[in-house]
């Protein structure tokens, strides 16, 4: 069991669990943006928009990149693809199973 | 369409899907306890299943295989956990080897299936959470090698 491996998971979870990280993570996927132009959409302090945008790439589903004196920040659009993607699987599967199981019964009417 | 609700919590690692049948209690608890109705109702379109061992009581084992369209077979299991026949079930759902012992290195779900009479049929609530977010982890990180073909199945074999 890695601990590295672990310490991630947490990390996307964690990421993931709040609304507003979300929300920045949508903007940032439409394009890359300054921290402080992103901030402007929430009302929290800058501060809470640095530490929502840094706990979005210790999850490495963001990446933060300086240019000057600005902090730019652009989604991982693979990490999130790969992520939500299995979620979607797992539910089309469990649609599959539930449907599969109406057919049977349907079946049988006739 | 029979699913009438879906929600996740990232959190919690779980799915919940519900949904809504034309049929007694009994007549969808029959299509578990019956191996040859749960294979005509389980895995993913394509990889048709076949139920192999079947012992629905706790600590019992459901092995099954999946056949890809190549004819490649995907062997999974079910350990039961608990069951309240007619009312509802659980059990972890993992891969296996080809003797259908547990891959310990692939990870596990634990699913519990509930059905209760409402609106003149069942009510079924299906709760799938995965076991632990390294798990998880693993199958994201199989993910991401995607164009990998083996790697696909296997995420098809989780899901199914």
């Amino acid at each position: 069991m890695r601990t590295s491996d672990e310490d991630r998971a947490d990390a996307w979870f964690h990421a993931l669990s709040d609304r507003t990280r979300r929300d920045i993570l949508r903007r940032t996927l439409a394009e890359e943006q300054s921290v402080s132009a992103l901030a402007r959409n929430y009302p929290i302090s800058l501060t809470a928009v640095q530490k929502h945008v840094a706990a979005l790439e210790r999850a490495g589903l963001v990446h933060r990149r300086r240019s000057g004196r600005e902090t730019l920040a652009r989604a991982d659009v693979d990490g999130l693809r790969s992520a939500s993607r299995l979620l979607e699987q797992i539910e089309r599967r469990g649609r599959e199973h539930i449907t599969r199981i109406d057919e049977l019964l349907e079946a049988e009417e006739d | 369409m029979p699913v009438t609700d879906i929600t996740h919590d990232l959190d919690a690692r779980t799915i919940t899907i519900t949904a809504q049948f034309a049929a007694t209690v009994e007549r969808i608890w029959q299509i578990y306890a019956d191996p040859r109705q749960l294979e005509k109702v389980w895995g993913p379109e394509g990889y048709p299943a076949t139920v192999v061992d079947h012992d629905l009581r706790p600590g019992g084992l459901v092995t099954y295989f999946m056949t890809s369209p190549e004819g490649e077979k995907h062997p999974g299991y079910w350990r039961v956990l608990e069951v309240d026949e007619p009312h509802t079930f659980t059990y972890e759902d993992g891969f296996a080897h080809e003797d259908f012992s547990p891959n310990t290195d692939l990870p596990v779900s634990t699913c519990v299936s509930t059905f209760s009479a409402q609106d003149g049929g069942t009510r079924a609530v299906y709760v799938t959470t995965f076991a632990d977010r390294e798990g998880l982890q693993t199958v994201l990180d199989m993910g991401v090698e995607e164009g990998t073909r083996s790697a696909m199945n296997q995420i098809d074999a989780l899901i199914a």
